[in-house]
């Protein structure tokens, strides 16, 4: 990722397909575990772990949807329903029968994808806006399901509390607790991700991306592998579903709204689609900005105006300066941060003789 | 090299600028944290909230502070978002607040637990689970107003009252947005409807809710109720009014719960002058007739400026001041009775429990909240729209407690 590499030939397939193609990205790969598991949690006080616990879960729900989006070209706008459909499950699981998380995870997590491969049947026959439409109307029946089945949804207020989850006989709790517990299935989404993309499952996924008809006539199982697309997507969706529950204490349906689902597609597009950079990057650019710019006009601001005319202008700001963020980026790169990444890398990967 | 440098881009635009943020509350103030939604989904309530409650606490800082202690407000707007709610409280926690003001039903869903792990209090006026009354089951969530299940038992009262005292084979329509907190009120309408022999039907209205002529065909041509119960939110409302004037239902015989009459709500259904007669239940005061509003007015005259254009929405206004009154009340509390010295969320919690006979010349209830009821007993008044503007029908009252009280009990055990 972060390299200037120079005589990187490849002879062998093997080497071409190899997750870290030179020895010094293991050292970089290292460097930023070690970041992440070590420093951050000595130097961040729990405000900033709880920025940083926001993203985790964003990331594994955008690397979910990038595999359906980016990767196999199927458009969803029913991700958030599939997390709640993995919520629910798992708070389900956890109250009733009392089971720990690493039962009700894959739980929730293997729910979600029966119900998203369920929902992907009609892409066999539409495709783009047409597939949009048909998952947005299964956004809106899972949500209109939960809300009206209190064996699902507990009840009145539709919603479940359900207790810390308990590692090693510890309540996961503070949010340096939680970080730990969100980093880990964020690092194992991430790899999961990139090995599914490298894949014989993921290079026929960007064949059906690709040209459909193409990839069929190729011998590649159109209706099996769209399914399978749907269902790990949604089982990423799920799990991110089951982490918000944890990281909450509670699943509430309110939480997963089709506002959810366009958020997550804003991310894997201004991160870049097909890439798991790209979702990593484009999580942390729609968690993080709108903080930042916050803070900024906070900052600044705060010697204008005073607090209650702040807090207006603040509020205001951040939308707009956002959106704007969001368009200069996307017209600076059309394929997202990750692209942009890979330019800036590429440019200095012969810097200074560029000729 | 570029891996630092591109880690820091990639990782935090934020980070840095984080170091840049508001200076930490200093000796002799308290700090609270106030949750908002001014750009989000129910915009048109925090664009109002929000301000009365800067404008109060600054009535209360001209006035020297509580107990010589200055408050300081910090706002995070959280636009109806779940996760950003989350980073809003940790960043109170971590600045010193006592007191938060949450805003929101999923957002106080998901803030609940924290809330009581952190031991810093949280009100939710008007929205959040009913349950959260029973203080023992929620101990630092404090809904202060009368909940769902409270405004439903007090609009069947005064439907009671309004059809002559006795509901025996009388017919109720209950119109509700069809989210939790519509079907909330079930379990208390369907007790009353027992126990006080009238006949209930539902209607549902699918969210956003700006289309429900079918319902109101079916309520006013087919089903013939005696008495509506609407229980609507955002535009709605004012969709309802429109609805049920243009098919000659009479609004006298239309009751709303809190968030269905607000001075833009009836101005949207086309003015005071067509919703005529509709009546709306109110947790606290509307218009701008108390000692309070009027002080606030006097504020912003002696800085020279006018008053504050949101008190043209008085009924959303006068819930900020409410709530910011409340809170005051609470930390004043507090403060007296740790003799002066800066209170922590525990202390804040105990002044809170304390509050009792605390009106603001009526802008306020008579609350009396305890540790085992943080609702204060579930008080609301009604306001009807009467010759241009809201009037007073009936003084502070509470309905059916009994049956509200047993819904309760039912939940905890």
């Amino acid at each position: 990722m972060f390299h200037r590499e120079a005589g990187n030939f490849k002879t062998t397939y093997a080497a071409d397909m190899a997750v870290f193609p030179l020895p010094i990205t293991r050292w970089t790969v290292l460097v930023i575990f070690l970041l992440f598991a070590v420093v951050f949690p000595a130097i961040l006080d729990d405000y900033y772990l709880s920025i940083i616990n926001l993203v985790l879960i964003a990331v594994v729900g955008a690397l979910g949807l990038n595999i359906l989006v980016g990767n196999t070209g199927q458009i969803s706008v029913g991700h958030a329903a599939f997390m709640s459909v993995g919520a629910y499950t798992a708070a389900n699981l956890a109250v009733r029968l009392g089971l720990p998380f690493w039962i009700t995870l894959p739980a929730g997590g293997l729910m979600a994808a029966l119900i998203g491969a369920l929902v992907g049947i009609p892409s066999l026959r539409i495709k783009g806006l047409y597939l949009a439409i048909a998952t947005l109307a299964s956004q809106l029946i899972i949500e209109w399901v939960i809300n009206h089945t209190p064996a699902i949804s507990g009840g009145v207020q539709a919603s479940i509390q359900v207790p810390r989850p308990v590692v090693f006989g510890y309540d996961v709790r503070t949010q340096g607790q939680l970080y730990f517990f969100l980093l880990f299935f964020a690092v194992i989404a991430i790899v999961g991700a990139t090995n599914i993309v490298r894949s014989r499952i993921g290079r026929a996924f960007i064949a059906i991306r690709d040209q459909d008809i193409a990839a069929e006539i190729i011998g590649i199982n159109i209706f099996r592998y769209k399914l399978i697309a749907f269902a790990i997507s949604s089982f990423y969706a799920g799990v991110c579903g089951v982490l918000y529950t944890y990281y909450f204490g509670i699943a509430n349906y309110e939480a997963f709204q089709i506002v959810v689902s366009v958020d997550y597609l804003a991310m894997i597009i201004i991160g870049g689609l097909g890439s798991v950079l790209g979702s990593i990057l484009g999580a942390i650019f729609v968690t993080m900005l709108p903080i930042a710019i916050r803070l900024f006009v906070e900052a600044f601001g705060s010697h204008i105006w005073d607090t209650g005319a702040l807090s207006a202008v603040a509020a205001s700001m951040r939308l707009i300066i956002f959106g704007l963020l969001i368009i200069f980026f996307l017209v600076v790169e059309p394929e997202g941060l990750n692209r942009l990444w890979r330019n800036i890398r590429n440019y200095f990967r012969v810097w200074p003789f560029s000729y | 090299m570029w891996k630092q440098a591109g880690l820091r881009i990639s990782l935090s635009v934020g980070l840095v600028g984080l170091l840049l943020g508001p200076a930490v509350a200093q000796n002799k103030e308290v700090l609270i944290g106030l949750q908002c939604d001014r750009t989000g989904a129910t915009q048109n309530v925090g664009t109002v909230l929000c301000p009365a409650y800067h404008d109060y606490m600054a009535l209360v800082n001209s006035k020297g502070g509580i107990e010589g202690y200055k408050v300081k407000v910090e706002e995070i707007d959280h636009e109806y978002k779940v996760p950003p709610a989350m980073e809003a409280h940790e960043r109170f926690k971590k600045d010193g607040e006592v007191l938060e003001a949450l805003y929101g039903t999923p957002q106080t869903a998901a803030l609940n637990a924290k809330l009581a792990e952190d031991k810093i209090l949280g009100t939710s006026p008007g929205f959040g689970t009913s349950a959260a009354a029973d203080g023992k089951k929620f101990p630092y969530t404090f809904p202060i107003a009368a909940s769902y299940w409270s405004q439903a038992a007090a609009a069947v009262k005064f439907a009671k009252d309004k059809l002559g005292g006795n509901l025996k084979g009388k017919k109720i329509a209950y119109l509700y947005y069809d989210n939790p907190a519509g079907t909330e009120p079930f379990p208390i309408l369907d007790d009353l409807s027992k126990s006080e022999g009238f006949e209930l039907r539902k209607f549902a209205v699918p969210p956003p809710g700006l289309e429900m002529a079918a319902q109101i065909l079916d309520i006013t041509a087919r089903y013939r109720p005696d008495y509506i119960i609407t229980h609507l939110f955002g535009r709605s409302p004012s969709v309802s009014i429109k609805e049920l004037k243009g098919k000659g239902y009479p609004l006298s015989k239309v009751v709303a719960l809190v968030w269905g009459a607000a001075e833009g709500d009836i101005v949207a259904a086309g003015g005071f002058g067509v919703a005529e007669g509709y009546n709306c239940l109110q947790f606290a005061g509307v218009g701008g007739d108390y000692a309070v509003i009027k002080e606030i007015n006097a504020m912003y005259k002696a800085q020279g400026k006018e008053p504050p254009k949101e008190q043209e929405n008085s009924v959303i206004y006068n819930r900020g001041v409410f709530q910011a009154a409340i809170h005051v009340e609470a930390i004043k509390n507090a403060i007296k009775a740790k003799g002066g010295a800066m209170p922590t969320g525990e202390d804040v919690k105990k002044g809170m429990e304390q509050i009792k006979g605390f009106t603001l010349g009526g802008l306020v209830p008579p609350l009396n909240i305890t540790p085992a009821d943080h609702e204060g007993g579930g008080w609301v008044q009604v306001w009807t729209v009467k010759g241009g503007k809201f009037q007073k029908s009936t003084e502070w009252y509470q309905g059916y407690r009994d049956v509200v009280e047993k819904n309760l009990a039912a939940l905890t055990n």
